[in-house]
C-alpha cells in the first residue's frame, strides 16, 4: 500500500518535517484506532482462542487459521466473491465508462437528465433497493410474475440458486453505475479541451481520442474506482442478507465471507473461528487491491 | 503529477467554459443507447413509486408497473406510514437526522483536517497513514462487528446513539479525497505567507484553507450522508431498542414483522416508508449538483 | 418463518428430565445460578415497591398486558423492547450476554431455543420461585418444553398444537374432499394441481421447525439428549414415514416454491392458489391481520394423519418468556412474567388473539365456543384444543437447536431446488449439526 501516497501531490515535501501534521490528522486516526485497529488487533486475538459451549476457553494457537485453510464453506464463498468481481465489477465499470464518455461527449440530446437519473440509484439505501428489487424478482406475483402472465411466457426465476448471484448482480450494479460513472465523468471534465481539438485537427476519430487521450487521462480514477468496487465485492452482505428470506436455498449460510463470518459468530457463536475467516479475507483482499493498485499506476 | 495547482473556482470556470460550446452534432443513435441505460435505473424507482398508491390488498392483486384500478391509497399510505406504531417512523427519521447530521458532518470535519494535513505537512509516521486507512478497510466490516460490538458493550456505548455516530466519523474515501483536493485546492504560497505573518497552523486552516476547499467540503459531507442515511449493518449489531433505530433498519423490521404469530403484514408500508425514506436525500442531491460536481472533479484528477 | 414460530415447539424431553431428576450429575449442563429461595411473599412485595423492568419480546399482544400490569401495579414500569423477530432477537441476546451488559431482565424465548440458553447459563432457574407448583395450570406439551436437564427455565406463554387450515372455496371448486390422511393429502394435492396449474395444495421452501414438527407427528424421535451426550437420528421410523410422504410432493412439484411469510405467500393465502396450511393454532391472528381478503374463505380441520383413524398431533411453535441470569431484579421479574402467563395476562392476550398454554382458557367454553368469522363462523379453538391434548409425548429439541436451525436451509433446503432427496438432506443436517456439537464440546452420536 506504500505506493498509494504517491498517487497523491507532494506537495509536502518542500516543507521541513515537523510533528505539526499530526495536529491535523491525529484526531482522524483517534476515531479510526477505536473503530478499527482496535477491532482488528482484538479480532487477532480472538482468533487464537477457542470458546465452546461446554469446556470454555482455550488458547489454541493457530488452529483456526488450519481449520480455515481447510473449510469448504469459506473457500466456496470466496470463490463466489471472487467470480462476482471477475464478471460484475467490470461490467459495472464499463457500463460506468461508456455512459461517462456519452455524457461528456457533448452529443447526447438531454445530457444533464441523463446524468442526474442514472446517479439516482446511489441515493436508494442498499437495504431499500434490495427490497425493492425483491419484491420485483417475485417469479409467482411480483414483476417477473406480472410480465409472464401478460406475455404467456416462463422467465426463469432470477432467485433461483443458478440465477441468484446474477441477480444481486443487477442490484449492486443498479446502485452503484452511477456513482461511478460520475467519479469518470468529473475526471473527464478536467481533461483539457485543448487536447482534443488538436487531435481532432490531427484526423483523429473519436475512438481513437477516447484511448489515446481520455482513458490515460482518468486512470487514477479508474484505479480509485476499481479498487473501492473490488473491496466492496468482498465484502458483499447487505443484498444477500435482505434477499434470503425470499431465496433460503439458494443464499446460504456461507454464500459470501461476509454472511459466513456474520452466521459463525451470531448463529453458531463461535466468535473466534469468525474472527479468523474475517482476518484471512482481510490479508487476501488487501493483497489484491494492492495488486491492482500497483498495476494501474506502474504503466502511467 | 502533471496537474498543475488549481483552484476550484477556475476548474469549474475551465469545465464550464470548455462545456458551453459543443458545437457537435447530437447523436440519435447515443442518445437511445443512454436512453435504455436511464431506464433501467428508472424502472425500480418507478415501481417504487406506483406502488407507494396502492393498498396492501392491492399491491398483491395489481399489474406491478401500473396503478391499481380506483385505488390511489398514497396519501392515505403516508399518513399510515407517520402515524403506524405511534410515530414511530418520524422517530427513526429524527434518528437518521441525528447520525447524519453528528456521523456524516463529524467524518466531514476529521476527513478536512486530515486530509489537509497529509497533503499540507510533513510529519513522521506520513506514508504509514494511507496505508493504514486502506489496509484496514480491506478487512470485511461484517466480521469486525463482534469485536466492535464487545468493545462498544464494555463502554457501556450499545443501544445508544454513539454506536453508530462514532464508527461513521470515520471516512477512508472522504479522507482521499480532502488529501487530493487539498493538495490543488491550497497553494503553498498562501500558507507560507500566513506564516510569515505569524498566523497559527489552524487559524490559517479555518481562515484561509476552508474556503478553498468548500467544494471538496461539500462532496464529502454529501458522500458521508448517503453513508450514514444508509448504514445499515452496523445499527443492526449495534442497537436493539427500537427507540434508536435509523431509517434503514426500522424498514426492515417492519418487513420481517410479518413472519411473527399475530404480526401485521405491513408491506404496503414498507413501500411507501422506502419511498419516504429516499427522497430527502434525492432531494440533497439534485440541489446541491453544482457542488458536488465540481468538488468530485477536482478530486478525481488524475495524477 | 423461518423466524419464529414454525421453528418452534414444545421440547423437554422426557429423557431430559428423566436424567435431570435421577441424580445430582445433572450440575454439568444444566447450569444457572439460582438465587436462593423466592417467596410469592418476596414477588409480591416487589411489585409493591415497584421498580423497572426491561423486556425482551416481539409478542404483539404484550402490550396490553404491560398497559393493565401497570395500572394494577402503578409502581413498576415495564419497558418493551421489540429487539427483533425469533433469532434475530437470540442474537442480540447471545451478544449482550456475551458482552455481559443490555441484558434485559426478562426475554420472549421460543420453546426450540430454551434449551440453548439454559445450557449456555444465560437464564435464571425457577425452581426457588415455586414455579414448579404452578404445572396444573399449563398443558403439558409446552410445560415439558419449559424444562431441561430436570430444571424449569421459564413460563409457558402461548402454544402451537397444529391444525390443517384449508381454503374450502378451492376444495369445493375442484371437489376434492379435505384429506384426513396424509395419503389423502398427497393424492389431494395432485387433483388440485392437475386442475389448476397455478394452484398447489401448500407452500414449502424447506423450514427446520415446520419438518421437525412433521417428524414428530409422525411419532420420530430424532433427538435424544442426555446432559451432554446426543443422539441425533433422521434414518428413524418417523422421520422415515415423513419423508416418504414429502418427497412425492416435492419430486412432482405439487407444493409452491414461495417462502413462508413473503409478500408472495400472503398473496397465495388471499387468492386461493395456495390451498392449505399445516401449522400452528396462533395462526389465525396472522390471517386475520395479514390476509384479510382471504375471510370467509377459509376453515380450519384436525391435521391428516399418518395412520387412518388415529389423532396424532405435534407443536408447532410457542414461546415463553424466562428471566435473565444477568438481568437486574428478578423478584419483579417473576412477578411480571407470573401476571403475563398465569394470570390476568392470559386472558387479555387471548381476546387479542393469542393462543394460549394454559388449561383454564383452553377448557373455558367461553373459548371453545368463540366464532371465527375468517372461518365462516367456525368454532376453531375446539379443534386446536383437542389438538393440544393429542400433542405426541417424548419430544425433544438439542441443546443447539437454535444454530442447527439455522443451517437447515444450507443442507435440507438442497432437496427443494435440486436433485438432492429429503432423506439426504436430512443426513446432511444431521452430519452437520452433529459436527458443531462435538466441537463445542458434546458428545454427539
Amino acid at each position: 500500500m506504500a505506493s498509494i501516497p504517491a498517487a497523491a501531490p507532494p506537495a509536502a515535501r518542500r516543507r521541513r518535517r515537523s510533528w505539526k501534521g499530526w495536529q491535523f490528522v491525529g484526531p482522524f486516526m483517534v476515531v479510526f484506532a477505536l473503530v478499527f485497529l482496535a477491532p482488528i488487533a482484538y479480532s487477532i486475538y480472538l482468533s487464537l482462542f477457542r470458546n465452546r459451549l461446554i469446556g470454555g476457553n482455550s488458547f489454541v494457537g493457530l488452529e483456526n487459521y488450519q481449520r480455515a485453510l481447510q473449510d469448504s464453506q469459506f473457500w466456496s464463498a470466496f470463490g463466489r466473491v471472487a467470480l462476482f468481481l471477475v464478471v460484475q465489477v467490470p461490467i459495472m465499470l464499463f457500463l460506468a465508462l461508456l455512459v461517462a464518455l456519452a455524457i461528456d461527449s457533448g452529443r447526447l440530446y438531454g445530457r444533464s437528465f441523463f446524468r442526474v437519473t442514472i446517479f439516482l440509484p446511489y441515493a436508494v439505501p442498499a437495504v431499500v433497493a434490495t427490497l425493492l428489487w425483491g419484491f420485483m424478482y417475485g417469479a409467482r406475483f411480483g414483476l417477473i410474475g406480472n410480465i409472464n402472465d401478460a406475455l404467456h411466457v416462463t422467465l426463469p426465476d432470477p432467485l433461483s440458486p443458478h440465477l441468484v448471484l446474477a441477480s444481486i448482480g443487477n442490484i449492486v450494479t443498479w446502485e452503484f453505475v452511477g456513482y461511478n460513472m460520475l467519479i469518470f465523468y468529473s475526471a473527464l471534465r478536467t481533461v483539457p479541451h485543448t487536447l482534443y481539438e488538436s487531435a481532432e485537427i490531427d484526423g483523429a476519430g473519436q475512438f481513437r481520442i477516447i484511448r489515446a487521450i481520455k482513458l490515460p487521462a482518468i486512470r487514477g480514477a479508474l484505479v480509485i474506482a476499481t479498487i473501492f468496487s473490488v473491496i466492496g465485492s468482498f465484502q458483499l452482505f447487505t443484498e444477500p442478507a435482505i434477499l434470503k428470506p425470499l431465496a433460503p436455498n439458494a443464499i446460504t449460510t456461507f454464500f459470501t465471507p461476509n454472511l459466513y463470518a456474520y452466521a459463525l459468530s451470531f448463529s453458531g457463536q463461535q466468535y473466534n473461528y469468525a474472527a479468523t475467516v474475517a482476518i484471512i479475507m482481510g490479508v487476501i483482499v488487501m493483497v489484491i487491491a494492492y495488486v491492482v493498485q500497483l498495476r494501474g499506476t506502474r504503466e502511467s | 503529477m502533471t496537474t498543475a495547482l488549481r483552484s476550484p473556482a477556475r476548474t469549474k470556470a475551465m469545465a464550464s467554459s470548455v462545456r458551453k460550446s459543443p458545437r457537435r452534432k447530437k447523436s440519435l443513435t447515443l442518445t437511445i443507447l443512454t436512453a435504455l441505460m436511464a431506464l433501467y435505473t428508472l424502472v425500480p424507482l418507478a415501481w417504487l413509486v406506483i406502488n407507494s398508491t396502492k393498498t396492501q390488498d392491492g399491491l398483491f392483486t395489481s399489474f406491478g408497473l401500473w396503478f391499481d384500478d380506483g385505488h390511489f391509497a398514497l396519501f392515505d399510505n403516508i399518513k399510515q406510514t407517520l402515524t403506524y406504531d405511534d410515530g414511530i417512523f418520524l422517530r427513526w427519521l429524527g434518528n437518521t437526522l441525528l447520525y447524519v447530521v453528528v456521523g456524516a458532518g463529524g467524518a466531514t470535519f476529521l476527513a478536512a483536517l486530515a486530509g489537509y494535513g497529509l497533503a499540507k505537512f510533513d510529519f513522521p509516521g506520513r506514508k504509514g497513514v494511507f496505508a493504514t486507512v486502506i489496509g484496514a478497510v480491506a478487512v470485511p466490516g461484517t466480521a469486525l462487528a463482534v469485536p466492535q460490538f464487545l468493545m462498544f458493550a464494555k463502554l457501556g456505548l450499545t443501544d445508544t446513539p454513539w454506536a453508530v455516530i462514532i464508527p461513521s466519523l470515520v471516512t477512508p474515501f472522504g479522507l482521499y479525497l480532502m488529501w487530493t483536493f487539498s493538495a490543488q485546492a491550497v497553494p503553498d504560497d498562501i500558507l507560507e505567507a500566513a506564516r510569515v505573518d505569524g498566523a497559527g497552523e489552524f487559524r490559517t486552516f479555518f481562515r484561509i484553507s476552508v474556503p478553498l476547499l468548500a467544494p471538496g467540503i461539500v462532496t464529502v459531507l454529501l458522500f458521508s450522508i448517503v453513508a450514514t442515511w444508509n448504514n445499515y449493518f452496523l445499527p443492526l449489531i449495534m442497537l436493539k431498542d427500537p427507540d434508536w433505530y435509523p431509517l434503514t433498519i426500522g424498514l426492515n423490521a417492519w418487513n420481517a414483522q410479518s413472519a411473527t404469530a399475530g404480526g401485521q403484514a405491513v408491506f404496503n408500508l414498507v413501500v411507501t416508508g422506502s419511498l419516504l425514506t429516499i427522497l430527502p436525500l434525492l432531494a440533497a442531491f439534485l440541489l446541491l449538483q453544482r457542488y458536488w460536481q465540481s468538488g468530485l472533479a477536482a478530486g478525481s484528477v488524475k495524477e | 418463518m423461518r423466524k419464529l414460530l414454525p421453528a418452534v415447539a414444545a421440547a423437554a424431553a422426557l429423557t431430559l428430565a428423566l436424567a435431570g431428576c435421577g441424580g445430582s450429575d445433572a450440575s454439568d449442563s444444566s447450569g444457572s445460578s439460582s438465587s436462593g429461595t423466592v417467596s410469592d411473599a418476596d414477588v409480591t412485595a416487589a411489585l409493591d415497591k415497584g421498580g423497572t423492568l426491561t423486556v425482551w419480546a416481539w409478542e404483539p399482544t404484550l402490550k396490553q398486558v404491560v398497559t393493565k400490569f401497570q395500572e394494577k401495579y402503578p409502581n413498576v414500569k415495564v419497558n418493551l423492547v421489540n429487539a427483533g423477530t425469533g433469532n434475530d432477537q437470540y442474537k442480540a441476546l447471545q451478544n449482550a450476554v456475551a458482552a455481559g451488559k443490555g441484558v434485559p431482565d426478562v426475554a420472549q424465548i421460543e420453546y426450540y431455543a430454551l434449551p440453548q440458553f439454559a445450557l449456555g447459563k444465560a437464564l435464571t432457574s425457577l425452581k426457588g420461585y415455586g414455579a414448579e407448583d404452578l404445572k396444573a395450570d399449563f398443558t403439558p406439551g409446552p410445560w415439558s418444553s419449559v424444562h431441561s436437564g430436570g430444571d424449569i427455565y421459564g413460563l409457558p406463554m402461548d402454544s402451537g398444537p397444529m391444525a390443517l387450515f384449508y381454503n374450502k372455496d378451492v376444495f369445493d371448486k375442484y371437489g376434492v374432499k379435505v384429506p384426513t390422511t396424509w395419503q389423502e393429502y398427497l393424492d389431494a394435492a395432485r387433483k388440485i394441481h392437475k386442475a389448476d396449474p397455478k394452484v398447489y395444495i401448500t407452500s414449502d421452501t424447506g423450514d427446520a421447525g415446520f419438518t421437525t414438527s412433521m417428524v414428530w407427528q409422525a411419532g420420530g424421535k430424532p433427538y435424544q439428549v442426555d446432559g451432554t451426550n446426543v443422539t441425533i437420528n433422521f434414518a428413524d421410523q418417523g422421520s422415515m414415514t415423513y419423508t416418504q410422504l414429502w418427497q412425492q410432493l416435492i419430486s412432482e412439484k405439487l407444493v409452491a416454491p414461495i417462502s413462508g411469510w413473503t409478500d408472495q405467500w400472503f398473496q397465495g393465502i388471499a387468492n386461493g392458489t395456495i390451498a392449505t396450511l399445516p401449522t400452528g393454532a396462533w395462526m389465525p391472528a396472522n390471517f386475520t391481520s395479514s390476509a384479510p381478503s382471504g375471510s370467509g374463505k377459509w376453515r380450519v380441520a384436525d391435521m391428516p394423519q399418518w395412520t387412518a383413524g388415529a389423532n396424532a398431533s405435534a407443536e408447532n411453535g410457542g414461546s415463553s418468556l424466562a428471566i435473565m441470569d444477568k438481568g437486574g431484579n428478578k423478584a419483579l421479574a417473576y412477578g411480571f412474567m407470573k401476571y403475563a402467563n398465569d394470570g390476568d395476562g392470559v386472558q387479555i392476550r387471548v381476546d387479542n388473539g393469542a393462543f394460549p398454554a394454559t388449561t383454564k382458557q383452553l377448557s373455558d367454553q367461553q373459548f371453545l365456543d368463540k366464532a371465527f368469522p375468517y372461518f365462516g363462523g367456525q368454532k376453531a379453538n375446539a379443534i386446536f384444543a383437542k389438538s393440544a391434548a393429542n400433542v405426541v409425548t417424548g419430544w425433544s429439541y438439542l441443546p443447539f437447536q437454535v444454530y442447527s436451525n439455522s443451517i437447515f436451509n444450507d443442507t435440507v433446503g438442497k432437496a427443494y431446488v435440486s436433485n438432492t432427496t429429503l432423506a439426504d438432506g436430512l443426513k446432511a443436517w444431521q452430519d452437520q449439526s452433529a459436527k458443531y456439537g462435538n466441537d463445542q464440546g458434546f458428545t454427539v452420536k
